[in-house]
C-alpha cells in the first residue's frame, strides 16, 4: 500500500485550522506528520512534537574552535617569526584579541548556518512533494499538512477522509 | 515598540497579494525603462572605476595626491566611509530583529543587499591603496619560501581579518533570510529561466515546520553575533588610527565615535534607498510614513551621539594639555583644511535639526535632502580625520599639504559605480524586500484586529 506513495497531503486556509488539524492527527494516532508554512508558525513545533534543535550548541563549539584557532595561529606565527617591537611582548594577547573575536564570529556563524543545512537536508534539488498539485501555495499564503506513507495508521481512504473531516480545503496522495 | 509596530503595515492587505506584488518586482519587472537609465549611469561610473584602476595599476600611487607625509588620503578616507554605510544594514537587520523591531521586516533586505556592496567598495581601497596589490596575499599567514609571517601585533594585519570576516558573515546572512523568499519566487516564476534560477538558488527550501525551526534558530543566532561584529569590525578601523601616536587619532573617544558615526551615515544611506526604491516600485503600502518617521529618528538619535563624540573630541585635546594635540586641534578649527571640519559641522548637525519635527521625518523628499546632507557631512568629517591630523605632525620639517588629483576623485566616483551596479542587478533579481517576515507580520497584525 505504502509503496508507490509519499503521503496524502492536505491544505488550509490559515494556520489556525492547520494547527487544530495537527492537534486531531496526533490524538488520532498519526505521527508521521510534517506541516508546510510560508512563514514560521508559532507553536506548530509543540504540536508536532518536535525536538528543540541544538544549533546553539553548534555555535558554542564553532566559536570555540574559531577562537582556538586564531590564539594558536597568532601565538604559533610569532614564535616562528620573532620580532622585537620596542621590546614589547612577542606573545600580546591584547593584540591578538581582534583576530581571536573575528574567527569566533566567523566560525560560529558559518557552523551554525552549514549545520543548520546540513540537518534540513538542504540543498537538494527535488523533493516529492513539488510533485503536489497545490504544493507551490506552501510559500504564498497557503497551509499544508503532510502525513507520511510509513506512518502505522496511514491508509489512502481512512487518512483522506480523516484530512476532510478536520477541515482541509483540498487533500491530495502525493507519490513518491 | 510593540505598541507601535502593531500596526506598522496597513492591514487592508492580502497575505498572497504582498508575496504576489513582491516576487512580481523580479518577475514581471515593473520599471524597465527608469531601471535601465540608472543601470546606464551606474556603468559610467564602473567604467570610470576601471579606467581609474588600471591607469592606478600602471603608473601607481603616485597618481593620487598622497605624500609624505599624507600618505593616507582618499584611500582611506573613502574606505571609513564606505564601510560605515554598511554598518547600518546589518545593525537595522539584525539589532532590529533581536529587539522584535517589527518594522524592520520592510527595510532589512535592501539594507543587507547594501551593506555587502558597500563593504566590497570599502574593502577594495586598502587594496588599491597597497601599491603593489599583486602582493596582498601576504597578508595571509601561509608557510612562504622567505619564512616569514604576517605581523599580527599591527592594526593593518587586523583589518584584513575584520573586513573579510565581516563580508563574508554578510553575506551568509543575507542569504540564509533570502532562501525563503528565494523559495517563493520559484513558486511563482513561470519562465523556464527563472524557474531554474530560483529553483537553484532556494536550494530545495519547502518551508516545513522542522527545517523552520532549525532555521529560526540559526539565523536568530547568526544575528546576535553581527551585532557585536559590527561594533568590533569599526571599532578595529578606528584602531588603525587611535592606535599610531599621531596627535588628533591617539585617542580612546575613537572606537564609539567611529562606530556611531558609521551608524550615523548609514542610516542615511538607508533612507535615501528606501524612499527611492519606494517611489521607484509603488510600494508605499509596505514602506510606510511610519517607517520613514522611525528611520528619521534613529537618524536624528545617531546624529546626537555623532554630534557629542565632536565635543569629546575637543574636550579630549583640550584636557590632555598636549602641545602637538593643541595644534591640531587649532589646525582642524581655523587650518587650511578648516572648511571640511566646518563642513562636516553644517552638513551633519544643521539640517539635521529639522528632523525633531514629524512632518519633516514623514515626507519622502525631506528626508532624502537631510540623508544626503549627513552623507557628504561624514564624508567630510573622514576627510577631516585623515588629512588634518597627518598634514602636520610633530615635525615642522615634515608639514606639508594634501590636494587631491582627478584620479583621487575618479576612483571615488567610479566606487559609486562599483556599489550601483550590483545593487541595480540585485533589486532587478531577488525580491528586495523579505517576503515571509511581510507574511508574517500581516498575519499577527490580522490576527491582532479579529481577534
Amino acid at each position: 500500500m505504502a509503496d508507490h506513495a509519499y503521503g496524502m497531503l492536505a491544505e488550509f486556509d490559515s494556520p489556525e485550522t492547520l494547527k487544530t488539524a495537527v492537534r486531531k492527527a496526533r490524538e488520532a494516532g498519526y505521527r508521521r506528520l510534517d506541516a508546510f508554512t510560508p512563514f514560521p508558525v508559532e507553536g506548530l513545533e509543540r504540536l508536532l512534537r518536535l525536538p528543540r534543535p541544538n544549533i546553539s550548541w553548534v555555535g558554542l563549539i564553532g566559536g570555540l574552535v574559531g577562537g582556538s584557532v586564531a590564539l594558536l595561529m597568532q601565538c604559533y606565527v610569532n614564535y616562528d617569526f620573532p620580532i622585537n617591537v620596542g621590546g614589547r611582548p612577542l606573545y600580546a594577547i591584547s593584540a591578538f584579541a581582534v583576530v581571536m573575536f573575528e574567527l569566533t564570529i566567523l566560525f560560529s556563524a558559518l557552523s551554525m548556518i552549514g549545520v543548520m543545512l546540513w540537518q534540513n537536508g538542504l540543498p537538494r534539488l527535488n523533493h516529492p512533494l513539488f510533485g503536489a498539485r497545490r504544493f507551490h501555495l506552501a510559500s504564498k499564503d497557503r497551509f499544508f499538512l503532510c502525513i507520511g506513507a510509513a506512518d502505522g495508521e496511514f491508509d489512502e481512504d481512512r487518512t483522506s477522509t480523516f484530512l476532510r473531516q478536520v477541515g482541509a480545503s483540498s487533500v491530495e496522495l502525493v507519490p513518491r | 515598540m510593540t505598541d507601535r509596530s502593531a500596526d506598522i503595515l496597513p492591514v487592508n492587505q492580502s497575505i498572497g497579494g504582498v508575496s504576489d506584488q513582491l516576487t512580481g518586482i523580479p518577475l514581471h519587472f515593473p520599471a524597465e525603462r527608469r531601471w535601465l537609465i540608472a543601470m546606464l549611469f551606474a556603468s559610467l561610473l564602473l567604467l570610470l572605476f576601471l579606467v581609474s584602476v588600471v591607469e592606478l595599476f600602471t603608473r601607481g600611487v603616485g597618481i593620487w595626491g598622497i605624500n609624505i607625509p599624507v600618505n593616507w588620503a582618499f584611500a582611506i578616507h573613502n574606505y571609513v566611509w564606505w564601510l560605515g554605510i554598511g554598518h547600518a544594514g546589518t545593525l537595522i537587520s539584525a539589532l532590529l530583529l533581536l529587539t522584535q523591531s517589527e518594522w524592520r521586516n520592510s527595510l532589512n533586505r535592501f539594507a543587507e543587499t547594501m551593506t555587502l556592496f558597500a563593504v566590497v567598495c570599502a574593502g577594495i581601497y586598502p587594496v588599491l591603496h597597497l601599491g603593489r596589490p599583486w602582493y596582498l596575499y601576504w597578508m595571509f599567514p601561509y608557510p612562504a619560501t622567505m619564512e616569514v609571517w604576517p605581523q599580527f601585533r599591527s592594526p593593518l594585519e587586523w583589518d584584513i581579518w575584520a573586513v573579510l570576516t565581516y563580508l563574508t558573515v554578510s553575506l551568509a546572512f543575507w542569504y540564509t533570510g533570502l532562501i525563503p523568499d528565494l523559495a517563493a519566487a520559484r513558486d511563482r516564476a513561470t519562465k523556464r529561466g527563472w524557474q531554474i534560477f530560483f529553483g537553484i538558488t532556494s536550494l530545495g527550501w519547502r518551508g516545513s515546520a522542522a527545517h523552520w525551526l532549525r532555521w529560526s534558530q540559526a539565523y536568530r543566532l547568526t544575528a546576535g553575533l553581527a551585532v557585536p561584529l559590527v561594533v568590533s569590525v569599526h571599532s578595529e578601523v578606528s584602531l588603525l588610527f587611535a592606535a599610531g601616536q599621531i596627535p588628533g587619532w591617539h585617542s580612546t573617544i575613537f572606537p564609539p565615535y567611529f562606530v556611531l558615526g558609521a551608524a550615523f551615515s548609514g542610516f542615511a544611506v538607508v533612507s535615501i534607498i528606501a524612499i527611492s526604491l519606494r517611489s521607484w516600485f509603488g510600494l508605499n503600502n509596505l514602506v510606510t510614513d511610519d517607517h520613514l518617521d522611525l528611520l528619521g529618528m534613529v537618524l536624528l538619535a545617531t546624529g546626537l551621539m555623532t554630534a557629542y563624540g565632536y565635543v569629546f573630541e575637543v574636550f579630549d585635546a583640550l584636557y590632555s594639555g598636549d602641545a602637538h594635540e593643541l595644534q591640531t586641534l587649532t589646525d582642524r578649527l581655523t587650518g587650511a583644511y578648516a572648511w571640511t571640519y566646518w563642513g562636516a559641522i553644517a552638513f551633519n548637525f544643521i539640517p539635521l535639526q529639522a528632523l525633531w519635527w514629524r512632518s519633516v521625518r514623514r515626507t519622502g523628499w525631506s528626508l532624502m535632502l537631510i540623508s544626503i546632507a549627513v552623507a557628504i557631512g561624514m564624508w567630510l568629517e573622514r576627510y577631516m580625520i585623515l588629512v588634518t591630523s597627518l598634514y602636520r605632525d610633530f615635525l615642522v620639517s615634515s608639514w606639508s599639504k594634501f590636494t587631491p588629483t582627478f584620479w583621487d576623485w575618479s576612483t571615488y566616483f567610479g566606487t559609486i559605480g562599483l556599489f550601483l551596479v550590483p545593487f541595480l542587478i540585485a533589486i532587478r533579481v531577488i525580491p528586495l524586500i523579505s517576503i515571509f517576515e511581510t507574511e508574517e507580520l500581516l498575519h499577527a497584525e490580522e490576527e491582532e484586529t479579529h481577534g
